[in-house]
């Protein structure tokens, strides 16, 4: 039994053949560039409220204005540099919190696995908005503790994944060959297992973005997130629920959210087909 | 020895996703005779079988020929394959464990296939059933017919699986390593039973195995195959003992011990001593009606289950 | 424990939920209680604040003076005896309040995972079976957009086309309140209707829950399309299926005797999963359809900190959603007899 070599990178040539991970990376790519460049491409200060009032989509606010007068063009471009980096911040933290622990719980098992397994357990006990809600209800309404309530519910599902997958390595003849051969447990952990395990968390990891995204705009707009005057996308669309007629003002900034997680989720879909051993086999035949 | 020719293997090319598995396979069955198909595995020896029943993998495609009667299979319309699919060309295949269905009673998979290429009625399956049952020697079929798969050993099980082949009476029986998952003491009988099924129902079996042991046993023609193409047909004897081709050579030189010397056309003496004729009815009557799976007749140095 | 698996199965399984149901009331007391805002300034106007007679005996009344382990204790006695505290916001008893919520919510839940399970099942069949063709390609990408679209946005974007623009839906609420609602005999007013015989209540029953219900369920629908369409192409691959292909049994057969059979298994699983959502999508939704369920009852409760009505709905929630998983999982054990030796 070899090492597998071609992990996930050695899949990716492939993998960008495919048309929905290109139209995903190329929104997303979109959309951090608009997220860095929004000082410099948005039309007007988000946070001014010097245009008409509600005005309908036209030329100088193509989005429209909101009921106190601002750019709903500016304030979704600005919204990318709230919405985008919390969310990528967000997801970073629960695959390093949550891979750890998890990759803890497989390779050290008895009761530390255990308790981990147990409290991974109790937050799965709750559907997840409403768990994040009254975690973030209890913390307080802010945008950070939004993220903490997100990051609370999306912990777990890494550490499952990763349990289970340093399990089934952990038992490979060149995991105990390494041992044999006197490697520390913690090197072991780091040269021959965690290599095997990046590949599925990487792809978990690129569909929770959306997941998260969802989420964290899912608790502002519920007011449990981001507070006013801050452009983020969820808490726009809450303002636009009492001037429901004046459709704009809530369906960019919806439309906005839905771009992004679509694009991550593109992204995500592809990489898991091309992990799969059996249709990375079809995708790299029909490429030949 | 002329018999008819039941299916005609010609030119068959298989590809999948632009990678050729099959480039260009020849091959005739006749009626009442077994045609052995030896070769490693990736040879395409079992894309053969699974070509002709238009069983292939998803997004596999294939060319070529072949020639049931006057009908080409591979160019009819999906629901006149099916009608040949059971009804006049069947499969056995290599795992019984996994090909039968084992949340269905034995009974279940061996008559609900009748009812749709012989549209007999509910109680003249189950007697054909139980019939086919004692046909291929399981004891007790009665109760047989209202058990699951599992409740079977390994050899019972093929046997069943072959019964569920033969049950709407097929022509061809395409057997695709009916014996490499059974255990070493269970193989002969399976191979017997085969065996005496194609005397007695003049079957044209296509044999298809990597061990040249099992082909040595019951096959009257062999072909060798490599790497999607056949490299050698001719009669068993004549093949094992004086291979022309190199490659054929090289794959017996690979068998720790030579096969036995026999006769050209025609089974090993000891092991055809042990198969008198049309199998079924002939066994001993002083053997017991539950006679297990015994252990092989077969020659001392010919060992089934030796991969090459 | 008894011998047999099957028992000993049901035996560990319930016992585990037992476990979860109590490990919930504590999480629910223990972030409700870690709110750094004090809930007396929360609910005491300026003036009575400024008197600590009036704030300490606010706090006897609400046993906030007590240590937090004795709180828990009596909170765990007052559970026992269906006490879920006293909502600070309406005054009324929580379960009182959540009675009344909860047969909404079962409703529009019930369409949603009624219509998810359907359309859900049955793309992902269809994909499987297409696959790699135009429906598979198309309906990958469709159930891509439903587990990418927001619900919120979308039950606005929805009430804003199909009610006020396209007038081909009802406005919020339940009912046309010109109708008044059917007598409750279940709290769900479709089935009240048919059994009232109303058949006026029910269409106009039936016609508030579509849109909701579909919005709910757009995403668990996305969700199912994917899952069953990899569970069945998995059955699909099996060697006792391409066995009874080689049988020449017809398509129909083959598919609902052998490989629905096989693929409904582990769909089951992800149907609970699904509600889980979807009792997660009503905090969402309902607000909007001025639905007057638990999901809009969590967010009033939720954005007034009313601790009490908070752990309400998270316990309720909590159990609810356990309840389902248990069921799930026994109909998975009974079922698939592998899964008993876990």
């Amino acid at each position: 039994m070899r090492r597998d070599r071609k992990g996930l990178l050695g899949r990716l040539p492939e993998a960008w053949r495919q048309p929905l991970a290109v139209v995903g990376a190329a929104v997303a790519v979109a959309w951090l560039v608009i997220a860095i460049a929004a000082p410099v491409l948005a039309p007007h200060d988000p946070l001014a409220q010097d245009l008409p009032r509600l005005a309908a989509p036209g030329p100088g606010h193509w989005f429209g204005t909101d009921q106190l007068g601002r750019d709903v063009l500016s304030r979704v471009m600005y919204g990318a540099r709230v919405s985008i980096p919390l969310t990528l911040l967000l997801v970073v933290l629960s695959v390093l919190i949550g891979g750890l622990l998890g990759a803890c719980a497989g390779y050290f098992g008895r009761w530390v696995g255990e308790t981990i397994m147990r409290v991974a357990d109790l937050v799965f006990a709750f559907p997840t908005v409403i768990l994040a809600m009254v975690v973030a209800a209890a913390l307080g309404a802010s945008l950070t503790n939004a993220v903490l309530a997100v990051l609370v519910v999306a912990w777990p599902s890494y550490a499952r994944v990763t349990r289970g997958l340093v399990l089934g390595v952990r038992e490979r003849e060149f995991v105990l060959s390494g041992r044999l051969l006197g490697f520390s447990a913690w090197r072991s952990l780091r040269v021959d297992v965690l290599p095997n395990v990046t590949g599925p968390v990487l792809v978990l990891a690129t569909l929770d973005i959306g997941t998260a995204l969802l989420l964290l705009s899912g608790l502002s707009f519920l007011g449990l997130g981001a507070k006013p005057p801050s452009p983020e996308w969820g808490a726009m669309v809450a303002g636009g629920v009492e001037v429901f007629d004046s459709w704009w003002v809530a369906t960019f900034p919806g439309l906005a959210i839905l771009t992004v997680v679509l694009a991550f989720n593109f992204l995500g879909d592809t990489l898991r087909d091309a992990l799969d051993p059996r249709t990375a086999r079809a995708i790299k035949e029909r490429a030949l | 020895m002329t018999s008819r020719s039941a299916l005609d293997i010609s030119g068959l090319k298989v590809s999948i996703g632009g990678r050729e598995i099959l480039r260009g396979v020849d091959l005739s069955l006749a009626e009442g005779r077994v045609h052995g198909l030896a070769g490693e595995s990736g040879s395409g020896k079992t894309m053969t079988g699974l070509a002709v029943l238009g069983l292939l993998p998803h997004g596999a495609r294939a060319t070529g020929r072949v020639a049931l009667g006057d009908r080409d299979l591979l160019a009819l319309p999906p629901k006149e394959l099916n009608r040949v699919r059971g009804g006049e060309v069947a499969m056995v295949f290599q795992d019984p464990a996994t090909s039968l269905h084992p949340m269905l009673t034995v009974g279940r998979q061996l008559t609900e296939h009748m009812r749709h290429h012989l549209g007999v009625n509910k109680a003249e399956a189950r007697a054909r059933a139980i019939e086919l049952l004692a046909k291929v020697r399981i004891p007790g079929a009665e109760e047989a017919y209202g058990r699951f798969p599992h409740q079977f050993s390994g050899g019972m099980r093929q046997r069943v699986a072959i019964a569920v082949a033969l049950a709407c009476s097929p022509k061809v029986l395409i057997a695709d390593e009916p014996t490499t998952a059974l255990d070493v003491t269970v193989q002969a009988g399976v191979l017997r039973l085969l065996r005496g099924l194609c005397d007695e129902l003049g079957l044209a079996v296509l044999l298809v195995t990597h061990d040249l042991g099992v082909m040595s046993a019951i096959a009257d023609e062999v072909s060798v195959m490599r790497e999607g193409l056949v490299v050698e047909t001719g009669p068993r004897g004549r093949v094992l003992r004086e291979p022309a081709h190199p490659y054929t050579r090289s794959l017996l030189a690979s068998l720790p011990d030579a096969l036995p010397d026999s006769p050209p056309d025609s089974p090993p003496d000891s092991l055809r001593d042990s198969l008198p004729g049309a199998l079924p009815d002939s066994l001993p009557d002083s053997l017991p009606d539950s006679l297990p799976d015994s252990p092989p007749d077969l020659p001392p140095d010919s060992p089934p289950g030796e991969t090459v | 424990m008894p011998k047999n698996p099957l028992a000993r199965f049901l035996i560990r399984r319930i016992l585990t939920a037992v476990l979860l149901a109590w490990g919930i009331t504590l999480v629910t007391f223990v972030l409700t209680n870690l709110v750094p805002g004090d809930p007396v300034a929360a609910n005491l106007g300026q003036r009575a604040l400024g008197d600590p007679a009036i704030v300490a005996q606010w706090r006897a009344d609400h046993g906030l003076d007590k240590p937090l382990w004795e709180q828990y204790v009596l909170y765990l006695q007052g559970l026992v005896q269906g006490d879920l505290g006293t909502s600070q916001q309406s005054h009324r008893p929580v379960g009182q309040d959540l009675a009344e919520y909860v047969p909404a919510t079962l409703e529009l839940a019930g369409a949603a995972i009624a219509v998810s399970l359907v359309l859900g099942v049955g793309f992902g069949v269809v994909a499987a079976l297409r696959r790699d063709r135009f429906a598979d390609h198309a309906l990958r990408v469709l159930s891509l957009v439903g587990i990418s679209v927001p619900t919120f946005w979308l039950a606005l974007v929805a009430f804003y086309v199909f009610f006020y623009r396209l007038q081909i839906t009802p406005g919020s609420g339940r009912v046309d309140p010109a109708l008044g609602g059917a007598p409750p005999v279940t709290g769900l007013q479709t089935i009240d209707a048919l059994l009232a015989g109303r058949w006026d209540i029910f269409v106009s029953a039936a016609g508030h829950l579509v849109t909701p219900a579909l919005v709910l369920a757009l995403y668990t629908i996305g969700l199912l399309t994917r899952f069953t369409r990899s569970a069945v192409l998995e059955v699909l691959g099996q060697d006792y299926v391409r066995a009874a292909r080689a049988k020449g049994l017809p398509g129909r057969v083959i598919l609902f005797r052998y490989v629905l059979r096989s693929a409904l298994v582990p769909i089951i699983t992800v149907a609970g999963l699904a509600f889980g959502s979807l009792l997660s999508g009503t905090v969402l939704v309902e607000a909007i359809f001025a639905w007057p369920g638990i999901g809009q009852y969590a967010y009033k409760s939720a954005t007034t900190l009313d601790l009490p009505a908070v752990m309400g709905v998270g316990l309720v929630v909590g159990v609810v959603y356990l309840v389902i998983n248990l069921i799930v999982d026994i109909l998975y054990g009974v079922i698939d007899p592998r899964v008993r030796l876990q």
